[in-house]
């Protein structure tokens, strides 16, 4: 059996991505993730690898685009301000059909917010966050061991469907230290012949590039990437479900918000209420498939975030709203407690499904 | 039949889009003409910029990059840091691209020396978008967007990126030329080809600027665009050697 060791789960991402082959990392400081580039800085140049603290968040992303393009794995983390201004740069990465890893470890916004963990770049990570038509891979750990895991399969997908992969944690799941296993396959060696590393003088030259000025052009890469994109919705959602066997009440959350959750449910079903929880893992693909056939069975769904409620318009898509669904929340940085979970459950049960 | 005369193997067969007396066409050549002489081609990689020259990637036979606007030198950086032995990484930048939205990335690639070659081309204007004004369009020119002539108490003064660059301790070779008259070209092309030299050799950040025309957004001849950079342009951006660390070096 493996030997695990105890990690912060900023560092266990960053130990991940060296396993997963990363060797570039390019970042800016930002709180609550500036252990990532920390780790990186120590690490990288005595295994080869290269950190480099860029000037900004964008020059940042767009050192990312330029190592991606030459075929190599390569990341960046951030948190929620940063990765606005990275936005840019993550449109012309999927336009350009780049592979990549970005985390984003998220604070409370909006503006600058605070530093405290939350959820609220929901909307943002599962939309693309900047201009133009895509999507990004997007992968929700909830332990400190998931944060490894999550990083190695995040890599995997970028590669292997030529997009973005984004980890998005919190500012908990950042801070937060727990035994983890880093026994990882040697990464498989991925084939892209459309690398722009020098043509050694064997091949046409390739391009990477985002500008299509013809509109049928334009309007083809959109569609294929589409056709990539409803692919992966079909064969990569991921999710957990706890205590759905008989439950009549359905709680839906993501990272931290469903370790909170799991422990008011075990306090509800104590009480002898029929509870039980969907955890998506990738946010998109949203899991519908779970979704769909819980719409049957339960009477709602509740919705635990630390936003103001952003995840819930998912919900309500994958069950086309045929059930009920409503919002526990708290946001600006505060974590919901146990016992206001549970309170939110006591009273949906009371009212026959109903807050 | 000998041949005295043929378009570099770093050229590809795609017209360019230029404009009739563009500079640009003569600036890709010379380019095009070290990448051959230096036999690096099969190693180099180019990251074209937005504005005029966005379609620079069709132009080089080299593999290319499109970079967002601006964004050049810190694509050029990950490019560069991928395979340091190996790439030789050239970015190719108009005043708006690096002068003004890319001026942080273009004054901390050349403070941390980054070993990279830019070649950029200073035309006073931004000539994709129509010919409205540059942050090195000078006092007093009309523009689009500087209808009565660039008011300096309004909206400032042109930027001398070579002058300002100079300054940095990182910064290897900075130079000026223009591409006005058979005479200048040949020492433009000495200087791009120090450029990329410097770079094989691993001596650092190297940029050559490019004083440049533009006849239809200056609204002249391409005649008259060339007596205008002569009598407008080169009094406001001296050319000359900036900076030299490799001179430097070979003087101690």
């Amino acid at each position: 059996m493996a030997e695990k060791v105890l990690m912060k789960g900023n560092e266990a991402i960053a130990e991940a991505a060296i396993c997963a082959g990363c060797r570039h990392y390019f970042g800016y400081p930002i709180t609550p993730q500036t252990e990532i580039a920390a780790y990186m800085a120590k690490k990288m140049p005595k295994i080869g690898g290269c950190f480099l603290q860029a000037e900004s968040e964008v020059a940042a992303i767009n050192m990312v685009y330029g190592v991606s393009a030459t075929g190599k794995r390569v990341m960046t983390s951030s948190s929620s301000p940063g990765i606005s201004l990275k936005a840019e740069g993550l449109s012309y990465m999927a336009g350009a059909d780049l592979p990549a890893l970005v985390v984003n470890v998220q604070r409370g916004g909006p503006g600058l917010g605070g530093i405290q963990p939350s959820q609220s770049d929901y909307f943002q990570a599962t939309r693309g966050g900047g201009h133009g038509d895509y999507r990004m891979i997007v992968l929700a750990p909830a332990s400190v061991q998931e944060m490894a895991s999550l990083t190695v399969k995040g890599f995997d997908l970028a590669d292997k469907y030529r997009m973005t992969a984004m980890i998005l944690a919190d500012g908990t799941m950042g801070q937060m230290m727990e035994p983890v296993s880093l026994d990882f396959p040697e990464p498989e060696k991925v084939e892209k012949p459309w690398a722009t590393n020098g043509t050694d003088m064997a091949r046409e030259h390739n391009i990477v590039n985002s500008l299509f000025l013809q509109p049928d052009a334009l309007e083809r890469t959109n569609f294929e990437r589409y056709e990539r994109y409803a692919y992966i919705e079909q064969h990569e959602a991921m999710w957990e479900e706890y205590r759905m066997e008989d439950a009549e009440i359905c709680v839906t959350a993501f990272g931290i918000a469903s370790r909170v959750a799991k422990n008011a449910i075990n306090e509800a079903r104590k009480q002898g209420i029929k509870v039980g929880m969907i955890r998506p893992i990738t946010l998109w693909p949203f899991p519908v498939a779970p979704f769909k056939a819980a719409a049957d069975k339960v009477k709602s769904f509740i919705s635990v975030e630390l936003s103001m409620g952003q995840m819930i318009e998912d919900i309500k898509l994958a069950t086309e709203c045929k059930k009920p669904v409503y919002l526990c929340n708290r946001a600006g940085g505060i974590i919901p407690s146990p016992d206001e979970v549970l309170a939110a459950i006591v009273k949906a049960n009371e009212n026959g499904g109903d807050l | 039949m000998a041949v005295v005369f043929e378009k570099p193997h770093a050229l590809t067969d795609v017209p360019m889009h230029y404009c009739p007396g563009c500079t640009h066409g003569i600036i890709h050549r010379l380019v095009a003409e070290v990448i051959d002489e230096l036999g690096i081609e099969g190693r180099t990689i180019g990251i074209a910029p937005v504005g005029c020259s966005v379609m620079a990637y069709d132009y080089f036979n080299c593999d290319m990059i499109e970079a967002a606007h601006g964004r050049a030198p810190a694509v050029a950086t990950g490019v560069k840091r991928a395979d340091p032995d190996k790439h030789i990484v050239f970015t190719y930048q108009g005043d708006g691209d690096l002068a003004s939205i890319g001026m942080a990335e273009t004054v901390h690639a050349a403070a941390r020396n980054e070993n990279i070659t830019i070649i950029f081309v200073n035309n006073a204007i931004y000539g994709m978008t129509g010919g409205q004004m540059a942050p090195t369009s000078l006092p007093g020119q009309v523009t689009q967007t500087s209808p009565y002539g660039r008011d300096v108490n309004h909206c400032g003064y042109p930027i001398r990126v070579c002058e300002m660059l100079s300054e940095l301790e990182g910064a290897t070779y900075l130079e000026r030329v223009t591409v006005n008259n058979v005479a200048n070209i040949r020492k433009a092309k000495k200087a791009i080809k120090k450029a990329f030299q410097n770079q094989i050799d691993g001596k650092g950040f190297s940029l050559v600027e490019v004083v440049s025309t533009c006849p239809t957004n200056w609204g002249l001849t391409p005649k008259d665009a060339l007596t205008w950079l002569e009598e407008n342009m080169l009094p406001y951006y001296p050319l000359g050697v900036y900076k030299d660390k490799t001179a430097e070096e070979d003087a101690k």
